[in-house]
């Protein structure tokens, strides 16, 4: 479409709108997560020695590990940004790529974790802890699939135009906010035994 | 900036000249926020008559049990519930959420603030295709085997998450399923409702010169996204139940089915107010243009309908008096109910004082403002008593909770659409309805809705239980009384429905052959008639509108006109 809507150029906030519609999506994700977790919590409380028992099987050390790419591919994502501001096309896809590439590891060390568990018995159905922990375990994977091919998509494509260079800090936005629902996850079900 | 953008809609305007769009690109698959509005309001209106007639279905049902429905034929107790869940689900859900919110929203927002189209114009395209789509997957689960979902809109565990209680192993999947799709699509609506008015206004459009009808659709955006998302979590919890068979709404393996009441009531009771916003935003409008009066506390309203969306998320326990929940957290959540009917009671007794004084015209529209504001009065008084943990456990799951919340959503995605449409109409098509043939709809209509409910409310009062297939089977309830009273809602309901044949007829002939109206019919002040009827691709043309005042500024003193637009300059610039 060649026509341009006045509309998405006008900033009577301040804030770019893309920006502003990226933290209205995040707000309605905090309540998602905030949903799912707070359920949690109150099961957790509600039973808790018989939880705590199960979630003694869950492997702290790919947790941690998986939290260490995270918190590292959150750095590389600012980079990028940064590398944007600076209007260096090459340094910012490096960066997101890299940020992808943390993105993998951190999946493929859940498909490892996922696999051991699931030979050791504890599936979705072995019990609420495990289906709580699936189910949010999952839900948080498949929004870090989503934001690597998001990413992908604007380091190979949207770079090319300086109009849409804003996406970066747009996707740094998600991306950190992904981030941050595994700081929440990773005690709950991994450090809290 | 501004200025530059102006010229690019110009050359834009040109490119587009080269060749006619297609039909499918005008209608189906454009982004423009006018024709999004029209899909919106159609699709919701196609879905009220298969709500509407559901209704007819099951209350044949009930006033003449087991004989054959014309139109239908014998209904079996299982297409009974499946009858009344949908129902429930489609009029809320497909009706009252795509009319008020996204028809009404994607077609007043731009024009209101004056702009030129949502700021995200194809997000607003995905949503209605995904709405469309939930619309779809709900419709397709009457057609398979085990038939549609029959556990109510409520869906509560254990009944909604495992096959064996509920039959319908694949209509409560499906079910689900589409409720979700359409809370993704107004996900996206609302996003993109709430960015426009916060970046998109006109120049010189200060927070207190928003419309009322634009404000109430932001603050209802904002409590649909704040409330549904532990829903949606619930949801995938629930549709794990249904097909993994996972357990966490069953007791039997340690889950817990009065947590689906929590979730769906933390999302449920706010969505009450997430339509009545945009209803009270509706009759705020249409109140001041035909009462040609200033709106009464503007700022009380705005303050008052951001309480109570606030309010509105402590107060959903109220479902669940009888549920198990903690005999203490029931003070409190009847304090919460009583406390909130407060704000609600500010805003309709502020329209009462709008009218007071002002030169009232009896359009049709403005008698559906007028009859919104005295039925949702009746829904909401009688809530009084429901909100109280002590009464509430005596008409609980009575046919008084049916009346009650009928006489608040009746009023919400009913009457008060019927005022936007009235009122807007000219807008939409360049041409007014008929009045005769409005008001004619208007009194059946609102007859028809006094006698069905009405006598429900006697009958709840009475004790008769709400989901029950055949009252006979009950001796209690089986008087041939009560039963009269059954056969009246009845026949009421039948008036009701006949009454829309002249408003379709009216609304479908008026469109090609209406009075041909100017770019303002009823004098408003607002943004969106100083633009054509109907308002062309980009809205405004090449210049669009600055604002200079308020909405509502009628009958002011000492001018010689008794509204002034908001874009008017003032006298002393416009030389």
């Amino acid at each position: 479409m060649a026509h341009q809507i006045i509309a998405t150029s006008r900033s009577r906030t301040g804030i770019p709108t893309g920006r502003l519609a990226v933290w209205w999506v995040i707000g309605s994700e905090i309540l998602i997560f905030g949903g799912l977790i707070a359920t949690y919590l109150l099961n957790r409380f509600n039973h808790g020695p018989s939880w705590s028992a199960e979630a003694a099987h869950t492997n702290t050390f790919i947790g941690a590990a998986n939290t260490f790419w995270l918190l590292t591919s959150s750095l590389f994502v600012v980079l990028a940004h940064a590398a944007s501001e600076r209007r260096d096309a090459r340094k910012t896809r490096m960066w997101i790529w890299l940020t992808i590439m943390l993105g993998g590891f951190f999946m493929g060390f859940k498909t490892y974790e996922y696999t051991t568990e699931i030979l050791h018995g504890y599936t979705i159905f072995t019990s609420n802890f495990w289906s709580f922990y699936y189910t949010a375990t999952g839900l948080h994977g498949f929004h870090v699939v989503c934001g690597m091919v998001i990413m992908a998509i604007i380091a190979e494509n949207d770079i090319k135009n300086e109009r849409n260079w804003h996406r970066v800090e747009n996707i740094g936005l998600y991306w950190h906010f992904v981030d941050i629902v595994w700081i929440f996850l990773f005690p709950l079900m991994y450090i809290a035994k | 900036m501004a200025e530059v953008a102006h010229a690019e809609v110009g050359h834009g305007e040109h490119h587009d000249d080269h060749h006619e769009p297609s039909f499918w690109s005008k209608y189906i698959f454009s982004t423009d926020h006018k024709i999004i509005g029209f899909q919106y309001m159609f699709t919701g209106m196609a879905m009220a008559l298969i709500g509407g007639y559901f209704a007819y279905v099951f209350r044949m049902q009930l006033a003449f049990p087991g004989s054959s429905i014309p139109f239908w034929g014998t209904l079996s107790p299982a297409a009974y519930n499946s009858l009344v869940t949908n129902h429930g689900t489609i009029m809320i859900f497909w009706v009252a959420m795509p009319v008020l919110i996204a028809a009404m929203g994607n077609f007043l927002i731009p024009l209101m603030i004056g702009c030129d189209d949502m700021v995200f114009p194809r997000i607003n395209r995905l949503s209605y295709q995904i709405f469309l789509l939930s619309a779809i997957v709900l419709l397709a689960s009457f057609f398979v085997p085990g038939g549609a979902f029959g556990g109510a809109w409520t869906s509560y565990a254990p009944l909604s998450a495992k096959a064996q209680y509920n039959s319908t192993p694949f209509g409560a999947p499906l079910w689900l399923i589409a409720v979700t799709l359409e809370i993704v699509a107004f996900l996206l609506g609302g996003i993109n409702f709430i960015t426009t008015t916060m970046n998109a206004r006109a120049k010189g459009m200060k927070i207190y010169d928003i419309p009322m009808m634009v404000w109430m659709i932001v603050i209802a955006s904002i409590l649909f996204m704040c409330s549904v998302g532990p829903l949606v979590a619930g949801a995938v919890m629930l549709l794990f139940d249904q097909t993994l068979g996972t357990a966490f709404f069953d007791a039997n393996a340690g889950g817990d089915p009065v947590l689906w009441q929590h979730l769906f009531w933390f999302f449920g009771h706010p969505e009450v107010y997430v339509v009545l916003l945009p209803a009270m935003g509706i009759v705020a409008e249409v109140t001041c243009t035909f009462a040609r009066k200033k709106l009464f506390a503007y700022k009380l309203i705005l303050y008052s309908s951001i309480g109570l969306g606030i309010l509105s998320f402590f107060v959903w326990a109220h479902h669940q008096f009888i549920s198990g929940v903690d005999p203490r957290a029931t003070y409190l959540f009847t304090t919460t109910t009583l406390l909130i009917s407060i704000p609600v009671a500010i805003i309709l007794f502020a329209f009462v004082a709008t009218l007071y004084g002002g030169s009232i015209r009896f359009t049709t529209a403005m008698l559906f403002a007028l009859a919104f504001t005295g039925e949702f009065l009746l829904g909401g008084v009688t809530g009084i008593w429901l909100g109280s943990s002590g009464t509430d456990i005596y008409l609980h799951d009575t046919y008084f909770v049916l009346a009650h919340f009928h006489y608040t959503f009746v009023p919400i995605a009913i009457i008060a659409t019927f005022a936007a449409i009235y009122y807007w109409f000219p807008k939409m098509f360049g041409r007014k309805m008929n009045e005769t043939w409005g008001k004619i709809h208007f009194w059946g209509t609102i007859i028809g809705f006094n006698g069905i409910f009405i006598p429900l409310f006697i009958l709840g009062a009475g004790g008769q239980h709400r989901r029950i297939y055949n009252f006979q089977n009950y001796p209690d309830l089986a008087g041939a009384d009560m039963q009269d009273m059954r056969v009246f809602a009845t026949l009421s309901l039948i008036v009701m429905l006949v009454f829309q044949i002249p408003f379709i007829v009216n609304f479908i002939v008026s469109i090609k052959r209406g009075e041909k109206v100017g770019k303002n019919p009823w004098k408003a002040n607002t943004l969106e008639w100083v633009a054509p009827s109907p308002p062309p691709h980009g809205n405004f043309g090449p210049v669009l509108p600055e604002v200079y005042r308020g909405p509502y500024e009628y009958s002011v003193e000492g001018r010689e006109k008794d509204y002034w637009p908001q874009n008017e300059k003032p006298e002393s610039e416009a030389t």
